[in-house]
């Protein structure tokens, strides 16, 4: 029996991080038909990795999911929503008018809101786990029994 | 085509059941900020505001109000929380006992708001309201048009996206500015930057931010790998 008091609870997480992870992916690409959209999974995503970092630890996490891709995704995200508008201006419509996207309005209507809830996806993850490196990074990491 | 939704539905007079439900959700709502107003330790205190976000969450399921519900749920109970906690470890972990003399200028204040709230109250429409500003104009516009524009059958998500995607786009933006500000000052460290400072005459100047690192054991395990420390940090 080794000394790791947290046996259980790394277990549990183990099992439950993939399915909360899977849950954002979900919501994300299923926001269409049911409630949720790209803020939600972007939370939602984000909440399993700071789950992972509660329980193995920081720096663990941030080589899970690494600060260079949170750099890359918050700029991404925001690139993303603001290009399809500036797409639909090329193709003759309105700034965010996704119905010039497609031959169909509504196909348009359909990849535009796919492409700007992909960037809210993007963004929303990045930035809830850039501030929770930002602040968790702060101060060390600290034992059971100072609670 | 899906989309059916029968808002006229709603019945005038809401069920006993969800009745009775909401009622149990509220005082659960009112009896957990009590028991915050009335704490002393802020890890029970940022635990109970966890409760809160939950049982507020549950309460918009009960609204109908799901996407509100999923993000006070993520949000709420679950991220903010999380920041609270790593707040609390720069602080105190117990707030101090405030005299009473200290809190009539606090409990005027709330008696002031608390009384022009419940003076609005009668201008608030009845529950349910098929009349009201959110079921009236653009809303059921938004409603009755969805199917034949956008045919998408969640609602929110086109009003988000499609009809209000300027709001949307102004979110976002928000959101990365308010990422791109935590990063700015702090860093994926905690330690962005070079600190400097002028205390009593003498120029302080550090390669890191003071934290609560120093106050311990200087400093094992927040220095910067190398990895990371050719990108932030070293500016």
């Amino acid at each position: 029996m080794n000394g790791d008091p947290h046996v259980l609870l790394r277990v549990i997480a183990k099992f439950l991080i993939p399915l909360i992870a899977l849950f954002a992916f979900y919501v994300q690409f299923h926001g269409e038909y049911g409630p949720g959209g790209g803020f939600q999974a972007g939370v939602i995503l984000s909440a399993s990795v700071i789950l992972y970092s509660l329980i193995f630890g920081l720096n663990a996490a941030k080589r899970a999911f690494p600060p260079v891709l949170i750099r890359i995704g918050m700029s991404l995200g925001v690139l993303l929503y603001g290009g399809t508008g500036v797409l639909t201006w090329i193709q003759g419509g309105e700034f965010l008018n996704y119905s010039v996207l497609a031959h169909d309005a509504i196909h348009g209507q359909h990849w535009g809101i796919i492409a700007v809830e992909l960037g809210v996806f993007a963004t929303v993850t990045s930035v809830m786990l850039a501030i929770f490196y930002a602040f968790g990074s702060r101060q060390p990491s600290i034992e059971d029994q100072d609670w | 085509m899906i989309l059916a939704l029968p808002i006229q539905a709603v019945p005038t007079s809401p069920l006993i059941s969800t009745l009775l439900l909401d009622l149990a959700l509220l005082s659960l709502l009112v009896i957990v900020a009590f028991a915050i107003v009335r704490m002393r330790s802020l890890f029970a205190i940022v635990m109970l505001q966890g409760v809160f976000s939950l049982v507020a969450a549950a309460w918009f399921v009960t609204l109908d109000a799901v996407d509100v519900a999923f993000t006070e749920a993520a949000v709420g109970a679950g991220v903010s929380t999380v920041l609270m906690l790593a707040a609390i470890l720069l602080a105190q972990r117990r707030t101090s006992y405030v005299p009473m003399k200290q809190q009539w200028g606090p409990l005027v204040a709330v008696l002031v708001a608390g009384a022009a709230l419940l003076y609005a109250v009668p201008d608030l429409p009845a529950y349910g309201d098929a009349d009201s500003p959110a079921n009236a104009y653009v809303g059921t516009d938004y409603l009755a048009r969805t199917a034949v524009e956008v045919d998408i059958p969640n609602v929110v998500t086109a009003v988000l996206a499609s009809y209000r995607g300027y709001d949307t786009f102004g979110e976002v933006v928000v959101i990365f500015a308010a990422g791109l500000g935590v990063l700015l000052l702090l860093g994926f460290d905690g330690l962005a930057g070079t600190f400097r400072a002028r205390v009593m005459g003498r120029r302080l100047s550090d390669p890191s931010a003071p934290s609560g690192v120093r106050k311990r054991d200087a400093g094992t395990e927040v220095v910067p790998r190398e990895s990371d420390a050719s990108g932030e940090g070293a500016t």
